[in-house]
């Protein structure tokens, strides 16, 4: 047994050395100083590839949206390697119509989940386009970035999402897109009805009435299938002028530390419970 | 196989036995709905390709006039179900959920039933693909429910070869008895029709599967039976999903559709009943399939039926004409396995629809229950016809493990007959479980 313990012993030294796998310290090293949250984000599987992919030089620490912007910096003195300028993104969702402004047809008493209740003749909602409340995104979501407001519409916290896509995924209506920081100008809506028919179904539903294409700076915003869409190329030349005629308040200004802004003509939301069903 | 099998009884293994409630309509003859006042036609009420309207908004249209054209081979045409004119083509609420482009015709009050449009053809002189051709004409698809397109599946892939033609009448959710009258009540169409399909198919015999509780069916159809004997009719056993066409192939001949594959691999083609009925009645006159039968019956209907629907008639008008009352209810089209609930009475009749069923707020009060957690008694696994791992698949659908579930579990084998969620005594929602991973592999893998 013993002369049996001393021979597999000798073989396990000789393949320890003959075996040998060169693995460079600093990605461990790297790997430590990433959030170790896996989320998937910057585009590979995990921290310990995007590790790997930043000593060959592959990615730039930058990248990484979950970590902060000094650990990123550290990581990048580390390496001796610039930080990389990538623009901080947020999940944006297409739809503003909660339960006190969108009109519900059936009451649907199915699973709690969207995603289900998209499965039943798509959900109980007028709009068929609009976000169901049932907070599939609220629960998908792992850095607590995404909560239900009292009239189910998912919020999110721009300094808590690390726009990892979660969410996007999850929404059985594809309601959220990461947008990066620097868009302020957002259509709510996705309603694709003609203008009165929209409105019936949501009071803030984009009717298409084109008042913000004619407002903003030309071929920024252009009417298509009934919704306004912005060409985000031309988003240098945003402003709020574009939101300010909006009747319905569907185009929104950005800002992550009041909220959406709605402007100034679009007509105030005074309702605060939910419609009746119908 | 089960022990029934080896007594010569037609089944197949695991399936339940839920309640029937066909009492109601069985036995009440199909009678004509009047035409409602707008008649809504979705471009797509089929698997594939939505049709092209080829009418324009304020044209009048005749009953039976093709107002539609098939964009490609997966694709059917639609036919305007009465006389009128076209009110507007725009998105209507469909039964699926999303709004979808759909004709709008206003009916006239002095449309009548004569078809005025359609096109005599001699059925002797027409080859098998000329047949297919046809039957794409008609705009038919599987009025079983799953509303897949009827020459699609009569057209044989390359390679194969159909020995039989498995004509599926068992009818097997609870409340429907549309096949049923059908079969009472059009047999000379049925047959006629099966002979049809036998000659594109090439099959040499074709086997009618009625479940062994509607023995009146089968007298119906016995006494129109060609002499040749190359159609005959099998009792198969009352079991739920016995009309899922795997089991039915199953209980009539013991051959096993592959995993991932189609009947075709294994010489068969299946067709429901009122498909081949209504394919022996359109094809000789050349007509489109502008109406269907469905059952209407449940506690919140005053008059249940059976109904000659025009498709595109919107389900309010129809509940509206057999009486129902209150809005506490709910309204559920196809059977109560698989059918699905509709948020909206706005949204028509299609081709597809094989029953409309209105449930009283007792009722689903009672099966709103509680989720209890999985004991794994196996009951589920009992009773999954396609002997697939409910009670597995469940927990991982909990853990969003979709691609585990695809890849190790078959999900893809599951035909969400939900027999699963039936037996489960934690009430755990497993069928809708998989339809949810489902929908989700399928959006990641567009």
């Amino acid at each position: 047994m013993a002369a049996l313990g001393v021979a597999l012993a000798v073989l396990l030294a000789i393949a320890s050395r003959r075996l040998y796998v060169f693995e460079d310290p600093r990605i461990d090293e790297v790997e430590e100083m990433l959030p170790h949250s896996n989320c998937g984000a910057c585009g590979t599987p995990g921290c310990r590839p995007f590790a790997e992919m930043l000593i060959k030089g592959e990615v730039e620490p930058g990248q990484c949206t979950v970590n902060s912007a000094d650990a990123n910096q550290e990581i990048a003195d580390y390496l001796g390697v610039d930080v990389g300028n990538i623009e901080k993104q947020v999940a944006r969702l297409a739809c503003a119509g909660g339960v006190h402004v969108a009109r519900t047809r059936a009451r649907y008493q199915g699973m709690k989940s969207c995603r289900a209740a998209s499965l039943v003749s798509g959900g109980g909602k007028g709009c068929t386009w609009g976000c169901l409340g049932l907070g599939d995104c609220e629960v998908v979501c792992d850095f607590d970035a995404i909560t239900m407001n009292r009239h189910s519409l998912p919020v999110v916290d721009a300094a808590k999402c690390t726009a990892c896509g979660d969410c996007v995924e999850v929404c059985p209506k594809d309601l959220f897109s990461l947008q990066p920081v620097s868009r302020h100008l957002w259509v709510a809506c996705r309603n694709k009805q003609p203008g009165d028919e929209a409105e019936l179904e949501c009071e803030v539903a984009c009717t298409a009435c084109a008042r913000c294409a004619a407002d903003a700076p030309e071929g920024l915003i252009s009417m298509q299938n009934e919704l306004a869409v912005i060409d985000y190329s031309k988003n240098a030349l945003a402003s709020r002028i574009a939101i300010e005629r909006c009747p319905t308040g569907a185009i929104v200004w950005l800002d992550d530390k009041t909220g959406p802004q709605r402007g100034r003509d679009a007509k105030k939301v005074v309702r605060q419970e939910a419609l009746p069903i119908g | 196989m089960t022990l029934l099998r080896w007594f010569g009884r037609k089944t197949f293994s695991h399936g339940v036995h839920p309640q029937a409630h066909k009492e109601d309509t069985a036995d009440k003859p199909i009678r004509r709905l009047p035409f409602a006042p707008r008649m809504v036609v979705p471009l797509a009420q089929h698997l594939g390709k939505p049709s092209r309207p080829i009418v324009k908004v304020g044209e009048e249209v005749g009953r039976g006039q093709l107002i539609a054209e098939a964009d490609g081979f997966m694709s059917v045409p639609q036919h305007a179900p009465a006389t009128g004119v076209v009110e507007a083509i725009t998105l209507m609420p469909s039964a699926q959920g999303p709004r979808v482009p759909a004709i709008v015709i206003r009916v006239y009050e002095a449309s009548n039933q004569e078809v005025l449009w359609r096109t005599p053809r001699d059925m002797d002189a027409l080859t098998p693909e000329q047949i297919v051709q046809a039957v794409q004409d008609t705009g038919l698809v599987g009025l079983g429910g799953a509303a897949f397109p009827s020459h699609v599946k009569l057209k044989v892939p390359a390679g194969a070869v159909i020995d039989t033609l498995i004509v599926n009448g068992c009818e097997c959710e609870p409340y429907l008895t549309t096949d049923h009258r059908v079969m009472v009540e059009q047999g000379p169409d049925l047959i006629r029709g099966t002979q049809y399909a036998m000659r594109v198919v090439g099959a040499k015999r074709a086997i009618i599967g009625v479940e062994d509780n509607k023995p009146d069916a089968i007298a119906a159809i016995r006494q129109h039976l060609p002499a040749d004997g190359s159609i005959s009719v099998e009792a198969v056993e009352t079991k739920y999903p016995q009309g899922a066409e795997k089991m039915l192939i199953t209980s009539l001949l013991g051959r096993e559709v592959p995993s991932g594959g189609l009947p075709a691999q294994i010489g068969v083609v299946v067709n429901n009943v009122g498909t081949l009925t209504a394919l022996g009645r359109l094809l000789p006159r050349g007509e489109g399939l502008i109406e269907r039968v469905i059952t209407v019956a449940g506690p919140g209907v005053k008059k249940p039926g059976n109904y000659l629907v025009p498709i595109g008639t919107p389900l309010r008008f129809l509940l509206n004409y057999v009486g129902f009352s209150g809005s506490e209810q709910e309204v559920i089209l196809g059977g109560p396995m698989m059918g699905n609930a509709v948020s909206s009475l706005d949204v028509p009749v299609t081709k597809g629809s094989s029953g409309v069923l209105v449930l009283s707020s007792s009722e689903i009060q009672a099966e709103t229950r509680r989720i209890h957690p999985c004991i794994k008694c196996g009951k589920c696994v009992a009773a999954c016809p396609m002997h697939l791992n409910p009670t597995q698949l469940g927990l991982l659908a909990a853990k969003r493990e979709y691609e585990v579930m695809a890849e190790r579990f078959h999900l893809k084998d599951c035909i969400e007959c939900g027999c699963c969620s039936f037996v489960c005594p934690s009430s755990i929602p497993l069928v809708q479980y998989f339809r949810i991973a489902k929908s989700i592999l399928r959006e990641r893998a567009a």
